[in-house]
């Protein structure tokens, strides 16, 4: 976090609402900026002049373009969300309209703001009324989508409590370990170490749910790596052009037209999709740089989350790449050009997972992204749990998990109290560093203190 | 008739007896004022020593050249390693003392200190000139001149004992109490407050039926207290036994029918007594469901029959106190001395100190002991030396003293202090260091006593031994590092103790890691070691083996520690101003104002602070 308040800072845009759905959506942009930015694209009257906490009517037009005709809310430093100059622009609910609108603020000077950096602003301008508690949770976790801003928030505060249930009854039983070496000359009863293990256990299968849970944070965080792969000419780049409705990649009938890796972001229900446009996979290449797109191909391949398989149905060669197969998981089978040939001969890797669409027509395009959603977010988001979004808690969990495995370890070979302590104290400790609750002597010794007859 | 003097110490306690020896020891002129010169280092409480945490304190005293530990070892009737089936960071020493023979021994090192002078008299309050103090003025009414003052006024500014509906102004019963220097301290700008602890009855052992508890014998094995090894040590065989024994619901009911009489329930008392020491009342009040608690019966000296009830702190009604100890197994017939009481009195919260222990309003002025909110004998000693030490390199206009956590208790206890600040009585306890296994009662030496030498205080015969030591542990830990042992040699030896025989030639240290191979034991048995190492040495065999076993433990604590120095090493500049910080809290605010913390760790470790207030904080130091 290198945020210094009042200092010169990118003016930043992002949908409010989610994407889509509703007859309505706001576009929310902050910064010194703001107001020369929508200034340049309203055209019913300068804003300049205008006070805070007022509404504009009028048409936002970009080039001779008209894009729509919107309402303007005005909220002038400090006196807003932020406590920036803030525009919130009421827009239709269309998709189109609302990516054109980011696009072009965002080609007028505006940048695409990080998951909670509204938030984020509001809390270092002072903004924020939040308890110190929630301060720690909003800091934490300044990585919610602002489109998602309310579902995530209950996820926010569910991190933390989380992790608090878990640090609190690691105290309990780290009093009690920590009773038996400050007061062994006590008539108290000490650790049961059963039980004990038990907890050990518990807490282990927690954070390692939480780990798991960190694939699909880093998807709503980073978004989602879409690898697009398929045979010379598939028609990937049309597929890319597409669904992003925009002429990106190069565009020719020549096979192995496209070398070089595109990377596209897109948006689909508010979650943020980056496609991955890869050279052509061809087994027997002699051309050496399609060669290296290829090696490209593989390993983005491996790294995405998923893969859009894009079959040329109008092709003999149909037959889907072995490689492919240990990902079949993750893969979307494409049938494109489905329009120009007699598509039924052809085989998908998997047929739950498989669209027919025409790239050049734009048809079977929303479906496609619709399967692609809910490959990747689909069901999970909706569900209660807690989903780790920050590579740092990501990290600190691993931790967490390494030292309860020593604890663990300890236990079973009678290791001393005093060095059980340690490790235990290392797991609270990076308990802490995600609750940002680092000490805990005074936790342990009021839980001795409280639960315990001790003292001559 | 008083010349000027380079430092006085009011009070003649653990902390005022440590700071004047300190002082001296130093060089410097010293004046050590007492209202009474037949109780210097009374032991107020109970005749013991050490202990958990407490046996660790009293060791890096001794490693400083502090005189508790041989006043400890030469007056002790009792000797116990408490904790010995833990790992050895928790062996903790602990002597049971003869109380009077303590005092004595305690006077007649200070009387053979040079440097040292002593009167007879009650500090009233301070001369301060410039807000720098310059001396004393005393109740027989002269005006002491010195360049620094250490007042160590343990439970006497405005005590008041509290013994059933019975209360009368007093430092100790049958003392009287200080008045007027909290008042002074008090109009000064000081913030003061009241704490409470307490004393149980003593007995007549004649009266006791040993029969019917449990005997606690001493150790076989002596070490003591002292590094030093010419402080002559009690002869095993000549320990007194302390004895076990316990209430009843009995005990219980009888007690309660003075509650309606008691101090504590009655409202008289004000102050806050600590919670792991309470009063036999406050135990069968708040742990209704316990039947039974623990008293330990423990002898007042070799040459009385006064008895400790250790465990009955009490400040009911002496009828009471009397008719419920006579349902305690073996009390059927007790005799009286003197009946518990409760003591109330003033303490300054120790936020107002420097780390050296010198006040932030008055320079010059130091605090120790129980007037900055610690309880235990132990706990005072070592803040009695520190101040001793940093009111002499205050004079001399030096860097001060600051142990470091990981260095000692000592460093820990004063660092909680001055920042974490106490609402109860401060005791140590190991688990508030978060250095356990490096805060060791073995090392206190390895870790102090060249600090303390560079200094000028602990001499060259420590020193000496320390650099030997050091020495021949670290070619030994070298030796069982490099050399290897053939499966033959040792195979017998890891049978004999159950743990799996070797099947090629390994390298010794790593053998001694297993749990439940010990070194010692090992050169007993494994005669070819005794080529490989010097076996004569049981303490460098002892100290090298726990360097060996505790070596990956010693990293991770240091992990963790690293993590939080991280913290320590950012700097809060002076002129930091807090008050613009919109998104701090008031009480966060008013905090750190107060405290006004050099680093961001300090900040981490004030009461009332969130992390959250941290990582702003961190945020607008563009962290």
């Amino acid at each position: 976090m290198n945020y210094i308040p009042g200092n010169n800072q990118d003016t930043i845009v992002a949908l409010a609402t989610p994407q889509g759905s509703g007859a309505l959506g706001i576009i929310r942009i902050s910064g010194n900026e703001a107001f020369s930015i929508v200034n340049e694209l309203f055209s019913a009257k300068d804003l300049v002049g205008q006070k805070t906490h007022t509404l504009h009517f009028g048409l936002l037009e970009y080039e001779g373009e008209i894009i729509d005709e919107v309402v303007l809310s005005l909220f002038r430093n400090p006196k807003s969300y932020t406590g920036e100059d803030v525009i919130e622009i009421s827009c239709h609910g269309s998709s189109y309209i609302q990516q054109r609108i980011l696009q072009v603020l965002i080609e007028l000077g505006a940048r695409m703001a990080r998951p909670g950096e509204f938030t984020e602003r509001a809390f270092f301008n002072g903004k924020m009324d939040l308890t110190q508690a929630e301060a720690v949770a909003d800091l934490i976790a300044s990585n919610s989508k602002a489109a998602q801003q309310t579902a995530l928030k209950q996820l926010r505060g569910g991190f933390s409590e989380d992790l608090q249930k878990l640090r609190n009854e690691l105290i309990h039983f780290a009093a009690l370990i920590e009773l038996e070496l400050d007061f062994s000359e006590e008539d108290v009863e000490f650790v049961d170490r059963t039980e004990f293990m038990k907890l050990i256990t518990t807490i282990k299968s927690a954070t390692q749910q939480l780990i798991d849970s960190f694939r699909l944070g880093n998807v709503i965080k980073n978004g989602v790596r879409v690898a697009i792969i398929g045979r010379p000419n598939a028609g990937k780049s049309t597929l890319l052009n597409a669904l992003l409705n925009e002429q990106r990649a190069i565009v020719s009938d020549i096979a192995g037209t496209t070398r070089d890796t595109i990377e596209e972001t897109l948006n689909i229900n508010g979650s943020i999709f980056r496609l991955i446009d890869t050279a052509g996979i061809r087994e027997h290449s002699s051309d050496y740089i399609e060669n290296l797109g290829m090696e490209r191909s593989k390993s983005n391949a491996e790294e995405s989350h998923i893969i859009i398989y894009l079959i040329d149905s109008t092709s003999k060669d149909d037959s889907y790449l072995d490689w492919l197969i240990p990902f079949k998981d993750k893969t979307i089978s494409v049938l494109n050009k489905v329009d120009a040939s007699d598509s039924d001969q052809v085989v998908a890797l998997m047929e739950e997972k498989t669209v027919k669409i025409s790239a050049k027509q734009k048809t079977g395009i929303e479906e496609l992204k619709q399967l692609m959603y809910q490959m990747a977010i689909g069901t999970e988001i909706q569900t209660e749990n807690t989903i780790v979004t920050n590579a740092r808690h990501h990290d600190i969990l691993l931790r967490i998990a390494e030292s309860l495995d020593d604890i663990q370890t300890g236990m079973q070979s009678q290791l001393t109290g005093d060095l059980l302590a340690i490790d235990i104290r290392r797991c609270l400790h990076y308990l802490g560093e995600i609750s940002g609750k680092v000490e805990h002597d005074r936790d342990i010794l009021g839980t001795i203190f409280g639960k315990f007859c001790i003292g001559k | 008739m008083f010349q000027e003097y380079d430092v006085i110490v009011a009070g003649a306690g653990h902390a005022g007896s440590e700071a004047a020896a300190a002082a001296a020891n130093l060089g410097n002129k010293v004046l050590l004022i007492t209202m009474n010169m037949n109780t210097i280092a009374q032991m107020s409480c109970n005749p013991a020593m050490g202990g958990i945490a407490k046996g660790q304190i009293v060791r890096e005293i001794d490693a400083m050249g502090g005189y508790s530990g041989i006043v400890s070892d030469k007056s002790m009737l009792q000797f116990r390693m408490l904790n010995k089936s833990k790992g050895p960071a928790m062996w903790s020493p602990r002597t049971q003392n003869d109380r009077m023979l303590f005092a004595l021994t305690w006077r007649e090192m200070l009387e053979h200190t040079p440097n040292l002078d002593f009167y007879q008299d009650t500090v009233q309050g301070i001369l301060v000139k410039d807000n720098q103090v310059i001396g004393v003025k005393t109740n027989l009414g002269h005006e002491i001149k010195a360049k620094a003052v250490i007042l160590t006024s343990g439970t006497f500014l405005n005590g008041i004992i509290h013994i059933g509906e019975k209360q009368f102004g007093g430092g100790r019963v049958a003392e009287k109490s200080a008045t007027g220097i909290t008042e002074q301290l008090v109009s000064l700008g000081f913030q003061s407050n009241r704490l409470k602890t307490g004393t149980p009855p003593r007995v007549d052992a004649r009266s006791l039926d040993y029969s019917k508890m449990e005997i606690q014998k001493g150790d076989d094995i002596i070490p003591g207290f002292s590094y030093r090894d010419n402080v002559p040590k009690l002869d095993p065989e000549k320990q007194l036994p302390c004895h076990i024994t316990y209430t009843n619901t009995e005990v219980h009911d009888l007690l309660k029918t003075g509650f309606d009489r008691s101090p504590m329930y009655t409202g008289r008392i004000e102050g806050t007594g600590p919670r792991y020491c309470p009063s036999i009342e406050d135990k069968i009040n708040r742990f209704a469901d316990k039947t039974r608690h623990q008293l330990f019966v423990e002898p007042e000296g070799f040459k009385t029959v006064e008895i400790y009830v250790n465990g009955f702190s009490t400040s009911l009604p002496e009828d009471v106190q009397y008719k419920a100890l006579t349902k305690v197994p073996g009390f059927e017939n007790v005799k009286m001395f003197r009946p518990g009481y409760a003591i109330e009195y003033d303490y300054f919260p120790p936020t107002q100190l420097k780390a050296n222990l010198e006040t932030k309003l008055i320079k010059n002025l130091f605090f120790a002991g129980q007037i900055n909110g610690t309880t235990g004998y132990e706990e005072a000693a070592c803040q009695g030396l520190m101040a001793g030490i940093n009111a002499h390199l205050a004079t001399k206009e030096a860097e001060p003293l600051i142990l470091k956590r990981n260095e000692a208790y000592i460093g820990v206890l004063i660092d909680d202090l001055i920042n974490k600040g106490t609402d109860e009585p401060y005791r140590m306890f190991t688990s508030r260091a978060e250095y356990r296994t490096l805060l060791r009662q073995d090392n206190a030496d390895i870790r102090l006593t060249e600090l303390s030498y560079k200094l000028g205080l602990a001499k060259e015969d420590r020193y000496q031994a320390v650099q030997e030591k050091k020495s021949a542990v670290a070619s030994m830990i070298e030796s069982l590092k490099q050399t290897s042992i053939n499966p033959d040699d040792v195979n017998p030896y890891l049978e004999k103790i159950g743990s799996t025989p070797i099947t090629e030639k390994q390298k010794l240290a790593k053998i001694i890691l297993r749990p439940s191979v010990s070194l010692e034991e090992m050169v007993k048995e494994v005669p070819v070691l005794k080529d490989i190492i010097n076996i004569t040495n049981i303490n460098n065999i002892q100290q090298s083996e726990i360097q060996i076993k505790y070596e990956r433990y010693i990293e991770k604590e240091q992990e963790i520690v690293d993590k939080i120095n991280q913290m320590e090493s950012l700097v809060i500049p002076d002129s930091f101003d807090y008050n613009k910080i919109t998104a701090l809290g008031t009480e966060a605010i008013q905090k750190f104002n107060k405290i006004r913390p050099r680093t961001i760790g300090q900040a981490g470790r004030i009461s009332g602070v969130n992390p959250a207030d941290i990582q702003i904080l961190m945020v607008h130091m563009g962290r």
